[in-house]
């Protein structure tokens, strides 16, 4: 087998199994461009027996809550996350689409009620399909689909 | 407390025909009059302009005995000042006893029924839900068809914009019609509608040609809007090929539905033919809307 190219970490998280391509959204969605202190290992497009080719993300000192999790099934549904102690895999899981999405998100229709300034709302969704992705806001019915999530998501970031 | 009524989107036929069969025993002493709303206090939060629906519900409300307060326009309101639709409905929740909404965004009936101790009923959220106009369009067709099952109706004209027929739509899937989906390229029904209707698995065709839709059971014609056009010329062309004459008729009596205010799309010569329902099937608004307001009140009827 061919030699990894990335190091192992001591502590934290590992998300293997993200697709190819996808790694730099979850980086940004776990908002860790603006985390100077933890350090991310990042792997773009490497082989994977699973998926043919796959992104890692390798965060040290870091965990994810269920929020996260939830958010990156939204971007990377075959994604595992690896909870690493002292250079061991101590837990590992695949992470679970939610079925319904609250805060996470705005609407992208212009004209739902919660897009309207100031009301004091989050966006409320619910996952109608896993694959493709998609999802309804539980307000003014309008479906987004996977592209349209992810370009939420970045926009929000 | 009584239940308000937001979308029929979550509704079974059964629930549907009981709102129906309450509406019936509504429409029988709606002249003479009843009391049973007596001391109730109906708050009519019009944030875009109606008149049909403000109207039928506030003679609904009159009807029963109850009052009405509310406004027709957020001019001069203080949602004018900026106020959100959240702290208008926890307001006006205060003072009376139901909520009737009417919004230019979709979704706000939902959101004012999370923020409201009182039932709500949506009376039309922006290119949304319409769900008392769908009840009193079916009360008018069941009314004249008996059984709905197995027939064919034709909706026609703006399917993409218009509430009425998104409401419309899904709910007559539960009733075993055939649907014939009848519009211009642009203005065709949303994906959003197709995939609910997929989910019925109910009958339907889409065409952009009017006279397909002529032996139908059921013309229902929409107002297509000048503002959906880029050119007034293309407006034009495209609104006069849906255009609703006695000449195009023939010998054919389908019946002929429209949820109002029409411009040209039903000519006047087919005003007087028995078929033609239109004004009929505005007047069920009121025993359709008494029906409600006495469920949301939990008045029992």
């Amino acid at each position: 087998m061919e030699q990894m190219k990335i190091n192992r970490i001591r502590q934290g998280t590992v998300i293997d199994h993200i697709g190819a391509g996808k790694a730099l959204a979850v980086f940004h969605l776990l908002g860790l461009k603006n985390d100077q202190t933890t350090s991310v290992t990042m792997a773009i497009r490497v082989p994977s027996r699973r998926m043919r080719i796959k992104d890692i993300l390798k965060i040290e000192n870091r965990y994810l809550d269920p929020t996260e999790t939830a958010m990156i099934a939204l971007i990377a549904p075959q994604a595992t996350i690896n909870i690493i102690t002292n250079y061991t895999l101590e837990k590992k899981e695949r992470v679970k689409l939610p079925t319904h999405l609250e805060g996470l998100l705005r609407c992208e229709n212009p004209n739902c009620i919660t897009t309207a300034l100031r009301e004091p709302v989050q966006g409320k969704f619910t996952v109608i399909g896993d694959s493709p992705l998609r999802i309804q806001c539980d307000y003014c019915l309008t479906i987004i689909a996977t592209e349209e999530v992810e370009r939420l998501f970045l926009r929000k970031i | 407390m009584g239940k308000g009524l937001i979308t029929l989107r979550d509704y079974s036929r059964k629930e549907i025909e009981e709102i129906l069969s309450l509406a019936r025993v509504m429409a029988r002493d709606q002249r003479t009059g009843t009391d049973i709303a007596k001391g109730k206090i109906l708050a009519a939060l019009f944030f875009e302009p109606s008149t049909r629906t403000r109207l039928s519900f506030e003679t609904a409300m009159l009807r029963l005995g109850g009052k009405v307060i509310g406004f027709s326009s957020s001019e001069g309101t203080s949602v004018g000042k900026g106020e959100t639709l959240a702290d208008t409905v926890r307001t006006v929740s205060q003072y009376a006893d139901l909520l009737v909404i009417r919004h230019p965004r979709e979704g706000a009936a939902q959101l004012a029924a999370e923020f409201s101790s009182l039932p709500v009923i949506n009376a039309g959220d922006g290119s949304g839900n319409h769900p008392t106009q769908t009840l009193l369009d079916l009360y008018t067709m069941i009314d004249h068809l008996k059984d709905l099952e197995g027939k064919e109706i034709a909706l026609v004209g703006d399917l993409r914009y218009g509430r009425t027929t998104h409401s419309l739509a899904p709910a007559l899937a539960l009733f075993g019609v055939k649907l014939i989906l009848v519009s211009p390229q642009e203005l065709r029904i949303k994906n959003e509608i197709k995939v609910e209707l997929d989910k019925h698995g109910v009958k339907l065709r889409e065409t952009e040609d009017i006279t397909e839709a002529l032996d139908a059971d059921v013309l229902y014609i929409t107002r297509i809007q000048k503002e959906r056009f880029p050119d007034a010329a293309e407006y034009a062309k495209v609104a006069g090929s849906y255009r609703i004459d006695r000449q195009l008729l023939g010998k054919r009596t389908p019946l002929i539905m429209h949820p109002l205010p029409r411009v040209d799309e039903i000519a006047a010569d087919v005003d007087d033919l028995v078929t033609a329902v239109y004004f009929e099937q505005a007047g069920n608004g009121v025993p359709v809307r008494m029906a409600l307001i006495v469920r949301a009140l939990g008045l029992g009827g």
